[in-house]
């Protein structure tokens, strides 16, 4: 699976959890209005550093605060490589 | 010897400009205005004397109540927003409260009470203002985890004495991203009330985004909240609206990723974090740009305020701690040597102090407070655990998050079998705990250290 379904498909696993509803996703999309809130995001990068191995948001000390879901993909696309 | 008391808070609005104004998202109020109005009616003087509870829904209308009470009421207490309502019996016996403030519809819980005003933003002239009487004593309520909240009791003496006044040279546009009937929330609405400047509030159940925009258009030039509330404003596409002089973070531990993102998005601000607790008051403030503080303030008194550390717990003495908790459930407040324990414990790395976490090893999930041992008993009732440990993991996005390591009775044959099991304790956490408590991860590991005094080791 790409790291962008990954991300995808983790997204719709914690919204499942947490009872909220994933608005229709696409890359401008603020982050905070996919559905998913700040806790919700922090379980969300807790579960794809144990899918993807990384954790771009806490790898350096320099951390980039994703506004949009595609911020967020190109930060786990970024450290990947 | 009478001792000089200083003037109630309305007193310094005496002069406010007429372009200082207190706004929320439906309603803006003239500060001068508050000198020849009254925003609770023809009903002021019912309350002087009284020991009152400030239980509106709003911001706005507690920052004027606040503001037209102090020194009428012999004292005040101030209900934050987010207290459950099953606690109001105690909290009103316990602080002996007569009347109320509400700004809706008028509640059962206040049936008893001698009066019950209601507040608006809708000022009109005030017939003749109840003379200053009292030093009202404050009382503010702790953000605990469980039971009913402790009432802490302070003055307005020992609010404000970290409110330092530096001249400045446009007027001050104060925002809060903390609710002001909290203590962090407070030092703000004294400092914008004592300094002169606007306020921005935010309104109940106002989308973050939405005050962002709100505090731009107001043009924020001072704005404060706990590094999860900035943490979420530099998420928001909003955060484009602001550009604050000022960036003040406090009430949790403001680490360096957050310290540098915001250093990143607004270059040319002055950025401190400080340090304070309900009981505590106000420790000190940094404005190096650095996580932790400078481990000299260890040594010496500063703005009346010594500091100490002891078994690992930080000590305050400071004109700013409160003086005793309301009521009978309170512990002692002060010990023997006049400190105030914080329960918040440090760490001295070379010359500098660090914020490791809570004595106890209460986990901060976004300003949520979780104790390990509730968590821990929940995941222990699966008939395959032999024990458990819960412990945070670091997030940039909440401060932390749960983590769990379990001991198995029996180590599973398969991982199919782990992970099965695995489900079933996450099962188990959500059918009994709020989302923020459940375990993101869990690891099995073969054995948990326990120390000397037999309790499992939380630490190190």
């Amino acid at each position: 699976m790409s790291i962008k379904l990954t991300i995808m498909d983790q997204m719709a696993q914690v919204a499942r959890e947490h009872g909220k509803t994933l608005a229709p996703l696409n890359d401008d999309l603020a982050l905070l209005d996919s559905g998913l809130d700040s806790l919700g995001i922090a379980v969300l990068v807790a579960r794809l550093e144990d899918r993807l191995g990384v954790d771009p948001f806490t790898a350096s000390e320099e951390v980039q605060f994703p506004v949009t879901v595609g911020d967020f993909v190109k930060a786990y696309e970024n450290g990947a490589r | 010897m009478v001792r000089a008391e200083p003037p109630s808070l309305r007193h310094h609005i005496n002069n406010a400009p007429a372009d200082r104004f207190f706004f929320d998202r439906a309603a803006r109020v003239g500060v001068a205005a508050l000198v020849a109005g009254t925003s609770l009616g023809d009903r002021l003087a019912e309350l002087s004397g009284r020991s009152v509870l400030i239980a509106t829904t709003s911001q706005l209308t507690s920052a004027l109540a606040i503001l037209e009470l102090d020194g009428v009421a012999r004292r005040l207490t101030i209900l934050p927003p987010d207290v459950d309502r099953g606690h109001l019996p105690a909290l009103i016996a316990d602080a002996e409260i007569d009347a109320v403030v509400i700004d809706g519809e008028q509640s059962a819980e206040f049936a008893n009470l001698a009066a019950v005003v209601a507040c608006t933003p809708n000022l009109v002239p005030v017939a003749q203002r109840p003379p200053d009487r009292f030093p009202t004593e404050w009382i503010l309520l702790t953000s605990g985890t469980t039971g009913v909240p402790k009432m802490v009791v302070h003055s307005l003496a020992g609010l404000s004495t970290a409110i330092a006044f530096q001249a400045e040279t446009e007027p001050v546009v104060w925002g809060t991203f903390y609710d002001i009937r909290r203590y962090g929330g407070l030092q703000i609405l004294l400092r914008a009330v004592m300094g002169g400047a606007s306020l921005v509030l935010s309104s109940a159940g106002e989308p973050a985004a939405d005050h962002l925009v709100r505090l731009g258009r107001h043009g924020v030039t001072h704005l404060s909240g706990t590094p999860s509330h900035w943490r979420r404003a530099l998420m928001s596409p909003s955060i484009s609206q602001i550009s604050p002089r000022y960036v003040r973070l406090s009430g949790e531990i403001a680490d360096q990723p957050i310290l540098d993102a915001l250093r990143a998005a607004f270059p040319r601000a002055s950025i401190g974090h400080a340090y304070a607790s309900t009981e505590a008051g106000v420790g000190f403030a940094v404005n190096d740009g650095l996580a932790g503080f400078p481990a000299a303030y260890l040594d010496g008194v500063s703005n009346g305020v010594q500091m100490k550390v002891v078994n690992g717990s930080l000590r305050i003495r400071s004109p700013g701690n409160a003086s005793r908790y309301a009521g009978s459930r309170g512990a002692t407040l002060i010990d023997g040597d006049g400190f105030v324990d914080t329960g918040d414990m440090v760490e001295r790395r070379g010359d500098r102090c660090f914020f490791v976490g809570r004595k106890g090893g209460i986990i901060n999930i976004g300003g949520l407070k979780v104790h390990p041992e509730e968590v821990e008993a929940v995941i222990n009732r699966h008939p395959q655990v032999h024990m458990s440990l819960v412990r945070p993991k670091r997030s940039p996005f909440t401060g932390a998050i749960v983590i769990a390591d379990v001991v198995l009775k029996s180590p599973c044959k398969r991982a199919e079998d782990e992970s099965g099991v695995k489900d079933d304790i996450l099962k188990l956490c959500r059918g009994a705990l709020p989302r923020h408590k459940v375990p993101v991860a869990i690891s099995f590991v073969p054995v948990l250290a326990v120390a000397a005094t037999g309790k499992l080791a939380r630490r190190g």
